[in-house]
């Protein structure tokens, strides 16, 4: 950190811009590739032609799904923000904070990658809920109760999504590397301003593609969503509790919606892979 | 050069599919020769997920009559179930939670013979041990502060929780409809909800954990719970004893115990 590589400086702007040359593959990658290509590929394929297509824009715009897609949208955005807000700075602090047990902290914070997602949302019922460890102060003090409110949403969903932000931020930081903040540093800016004029504009790209993951994963978020908040259309019932739900009796209905998620996917990968964040980490 | 890699890997792909399905020619196709030995063997159910414990002990019963046979259960939600039937799951028998459900496998063709009603449930209102906000009645569940959580109108309970509404003309407010009884329960035994409508056998399988309040109405939504072999059943003869198990005395008096109602 302290001591800065001369050799590698331009780790990363050296390469913008420019192709790397083509190099052969082996062949036999072909197989595996495209075995791993056809196992994402075909399966969407599958609820293409599964899609009642007549039907679908009668199947989209019940009141059911227009609730669902709004609630998706509004609360994935707003878990998107709480974890660039509280996640952005928990990245700048597990990158280059000085801490006894930053290790353990940052197996905490990964903790939702790999928890399945039900889990979660029964330990934030565990924390939060009316008899929970929290919540059942809430309830005495404030008279709040968490669950079946869009709040419970929005946390279940910053609960999954932030350490897709965090690993993705944290990622960005250690490639920019400290030398630009130290050659700050010896021109008389403050940590303060440093990290203003210097760190942030470096890592802007990562945070982008972060902040995409992690709208991405809210978009899709279902378990901890059902474990904690419940489903009521219009107050937690997102896209994906509604196309759980849908299958049960109009499997039509459920393929449209899914539809749906895949092509709002879509568009946040499209829009999260523009030139600023391609090839970043 | 491309585009022939790509095609290798295509085939190997079919290869790879072709190589993991190759596991299941191994198990014999038993029901090519019904020979009256044959007292062995697996025999697949796919029961509703409020059957487990009832099941759990009649597939006990089983095996123990019939040694060398190995019943293997398979619990969900009716329609995931149906929706596994009708995708081809190899089934002997099919134990619903409703007849719609049921029929979404006689519909396919799937059915050897009419199936039948084996027992038949009711909704009850969930409470926390003690009753804590006292409710007696199906209406007091409408009382704006109380927070209560039914089945969505999708699944088989939400079902009969709205025809239950429209019979009385009480309105509820719920604060959230669940994909399925266990997660309506669930939200009661965790305290995070005052009152659920779950069936009857669900209180009774909670055993506690949960206080049950019983109203007239309920009888005005009864659950049938429909039983029937499936067609081209790998075990079709044990499927049959199963089904009679299960509608005879025996089978009988355990769901009783359960808390589920005759059958028809």
């Amino acid at each position: 950190m302290g001591s800065p590589g001369p050799v590698q400086t331009h780790g990363q702007g050296a390469q913008r811009g420019r192709r790397a040359p083509a190099v052969a593959l082996p062949r036999w990658l072909w197989i595996p590739a495209t075995c791993a290509f056809a196992l994402v590929a075909l399966p969407v394929v599958g609820l293409f032609l599964r899609a009642d297509w007549p039907r679908m824009p009668e199947l989209l715009t019940s009141e059911a799904a227009l609730d669902a897609l709004r609630l998706s949208l509004v609360t994935a955005a707003i878990s998107t923000g709480l974890c660039i807000v509280l996640g952005g700075p928990l990245a700048v602090v597990l990158a280059r904070g000085r801490l006894p047990g930053l290790r353990v902290l940052r197996s905490v914070v990964l903790l939702p990658l790999v928890l399945p997602p039900v889990v979660g949302g029964l330990a934030l019922l565990f924390l939060l809920g009316r008899t929970g460890l929290l919540g059942r102060q809430l309830d005495l003090w404030f008279g709040i109760t968490i669950p079946f409110t869009t709040t419970a949403v929005v946390l279940a969903q910053t609960f999954v999504a932030l350490p897709f932000l965090v690993v993705s931020l944290e990622g960005a930081l250690r490639t920019a590397g400290g030398r630009y903040e130290a050659v700050a540093a010896t021109l008389g800016a403050g940590p303060a301003h440093a990290f203003r004029r210097v760190t942030v504009p470096l890592v802007l790209p990562g945070l982008a593609s972060g902040s995409m993951l992690a709208f991405a994963r809210c978009l899709g978020e279902f378990g901890a969503t059902t474990a904690f908040a419940g489903s009521l259309q219009g107050t937690t019932r997102t896209l994906p509790l509604l196309v759980y739900l849908e299958r049960e009796t109009d499997v039509a209905g459920a393929v449209a919606l899914s539809l749906l998620l895949v092509a709002v996917a879509v568009v946040v990968v499209a829009v999260g892979r523009t030139r600023p964040t391609e090839g970043l980490p | 050069m491309k585009t022939r890699a790509v095609a290798g890997g295509v085939a190997g792909l079919v290869l790879l599919l072709a190589g993991c399905g190759g596991g299941q020619p191994a198990t014999p196709a038993p029901s090519t020769a019904p020979s009256a030995a044959a007292e062995t063997g697996t025999l697949t159910v796919l029961a509703a997920a409020s059957l487990t414990e009832t099941f759990d002990a009649l597939e006990k019963r089983f095996e123990t009559d019939h040694p060398g046979v190995d019943v293997k259960l398979n619990y969900a939600g009716s329609s995931d179930l149906a929706q596994q039937i009708v995708n081809g799951a190899p089934t002997d028998v099919f134990a619903a939670a409703s007849d719609a459900t049921m029929k979404t496998v006689t519909d396919a063709g799937l059915a050897a013979g009419t199936p039948k009603i084996f027992a038949t449930n009711v909704l009850q209102i969930a409470t926390a041990p003690g009753n804590p906000k006292g409710i007696a009645a199906f209406a007091d569940l409408a009382e704006p502060d109380l927070k209560v959580v039914v089945c969505a109108p999708q699944v088989p309970c939400g079902a009969a929780a709205a025809k239950i509404e429209k019979a009385t003309g009480v309105t509820l407010h719920p604060v959230s409809e669940e994909a399925d009884v266990k997660s309506t329960l669930g939200k009661v035994t965790s305290g995070d909800a005052d009152a659920g409508l779950v069936y009857v056998t669900d209180v009774s399988a909670a055993k506690g954990s949960v206080q049950g309040v019983s109203f007239p109405e309920a009888d005005q939504a009864t659950t049938n719970y429909p039983i029937v072999v499936v067609k081209n059943a790998p075990q079709a003869q044990l499927a049959q004893q199963f089904v009679d198990l299960v509608t005879g005395p025996d089978g009988q008096q355990a769901l009783e115990e359960a808390g589920f109602g005759p059958g028809k």
